[in-house]
């Protein structure tokens, strides 16, 4: 299990490199978006409307921070439960997705879809919130503002800790890390 | 006769709000180390090192624990000798939330209208408000904000009366696999068992209340606890489901006499931020 500084944009060359359970400190660009905007994204993509970023080779994380103080750059900003997007993701990474951020195992027509791909699903830590924030440096609402803490954000990272969840051959952390402790 | 304002009650209700979401229990915190030195896998351990981290962080900076700040539960016991003056109880209670919410820069998650339009209500507001009458003259004030994630994969039961003691840990050993990674474990695992659907589900939401790991005062309820406790921990979905040997902290039951042709189980699952805090007055 690899150890990697890796920059988001992450390259599709790199992506076919990482094994499930590599930990990743992440800087670079990612961008948020939770149900609402998902369902916004992939309402956009069929009726061929320009999306909000360009999608190609992004990272999106599903998160929806707390309100910043006055001062701070973000608030609490953890991962939300990623199976919730499920049903949008392959959409997303058939228009060239590369990679997402979230919590939690994934459908099997996402991990299909993420070999199929070339893509790459991280996990970070559930309800580490505050810690994650200390790795955020600019933070900007980019699109569906009205969705408050759904809005899509435009987040620039140092060192965000991630976990390969599910690489580009098929590999799964939850599946070998799992089988590992299962004692029954 | 004992008179309260109800602006006392919102006063507290939006302190609690604020306390809850920034600092974790010293009861969930010391649970939280105990599980990092008896975790088996390596990166279970990073996992339960960087939640005892979080805490850490989460005081220094002011920031809340995690950016799920809840759908807000408040659990009132009401002394019967209490009477209420100055306005509305539940209003007053609303009015804390949405005090304690905005000024505290928590994230506001309650959407009006679950199944249409979905719009946010802007300030966290309605609490979900759980009364009881009890003896006395005062008002205990319990608050609980209950994350989306863990609340989701909760689950109500109806067993057949003859499935017993098996066939509750099967049901909450099902739950927990469903459940994985998505409830954030290490978990807190309530348990309502008897009563009927609703009432079990209450059960099981307040049996969150009691601090981490005490036992049920019921000694054949502290027996199923430990044997769940023992089960659970061999599924091995471990901290936040990335593998290991700790996948809940404490499972707490409560019982209830229920009607000959039922077993009500609710399972109300809590993630490893167990945030609740309460205040008598």
């Amino acid at each position: 299990m690899a150890i990697w500084n890796i920059v988001s944009p992450v390259d599709e060359k790199i992506r076919k490199k990482l094994c499930a359970g590599d930990s990743i400190s992440l800087s670079g660009v990612i961008y948020t978006a939770r149900d609402a905007a998902h369902k916004l994204l992939v309402e956009a993509l069929a009726a061929g409307t320009p999306l909000p970023f360009e999608l190609r080779g992004q990272t999106i994380y599903y998160m929806g921070p707390t309100p910043a103080r006055p001062g701070q750059v973000i608030g609490s900003c953890g991962p939300t439960t990623s199976s919730r997007m499920d049903a949008f993701t392959p959409a997303l990474l058939a228009a060239g997705l590369g990679a997402m951020i979230g919590k939690g195992e994934r459908s099997a027509e996402v991990r299909e879809a993420l070999k199929k791909h070339h893509a790459s699903y991280f996990v970070t830590y559930g309800g580490a919130g505050a810690l994650l924030a200390t790795t955020v440096r600019k933070a900007e609402t980019i699109a569906f503002p009205e969705l408050g803490a759904e809005a899509i954000m435009r987040l620039e990272i140092e060192d965000f800790p991630v976990i390969v969840a599910n690489d580009t051959r098929g590999g799964d952390l939850f599946e070998e890390q799992i089988a590992k402790y299962r004692r029954r | 006769m004992r008179e309260i304002d109800v602006k006392d009650i919102t006063q507290a209700v939006a302190r609690l709000a604020q306390k809850t979401n920034t600092a974790l229990g010293d009861d969930v915190l010391e649970a939280l180390k105990k599980a990092r030195e008896n975790e088996a896998s390596p990166i279970g351990r990073e996992a339960l090192d960087r939640l005892i981290d979080n805490v850490r962080v989460a005081k220094t900076q002011n920031l809340p624990l995690c950016q799920d700040c809840g759908a807000p539960i408040v659990f009132l016991d009401i002394g019967q000798e209490l009477h209420f003056t100055g306005g509305d109880l539940n209003a007053s209670i609303a009015q804390g939330i949405r005090q304690g919410y905005t000024e505290g820069y928590l994230r506001k998650s309650i959407v009006a209208q679950p199944f249409t339009k979905r719009l946010n209500t802007g300030d966290n507001t309605p609490p979900i408000i759980h009364f009881e009458i009890v003896p006395g003259d005062k008002i205990k004030i319990g608050f609980m904000p209950k994350g989306g994630g863990a609340e989701n994969m909760s689950r109500l039961v109806m067993l057949k009366p003859g499935a017993g003691e098996q066939g509750i840990i099967d049901a909450v050993e099902s739950t927990v696999k469903t459940a994985g990674g998505n409830a954030c474990p290490p978990l807190v695992i309530g348990l309502g068992i008897g009563a009927t659907a609703e009432k079990a589900m209450i059960m099981a939401k307040k049996a969150l209340l009691r601090p981490l790991g005490w036992p049920s005062s019921d000694p054949e309820n502290a027996l199923l606890e430990k044997k769940v406790l023992e089960r659970i921990n061999k599924l091995g979905i471990g901290p936040l489901g990335m593998g290991g040997t700790v996948t809940a902290l404490a499972v707490h039951a409560e019982s209830r006499p229920c009607h000959f042709a039922s077993l009500p189980l609710s399972i109300n699952l809590q993630c490893h931020s167990a945030r609740h805090a309460e205040v008598v007055l």
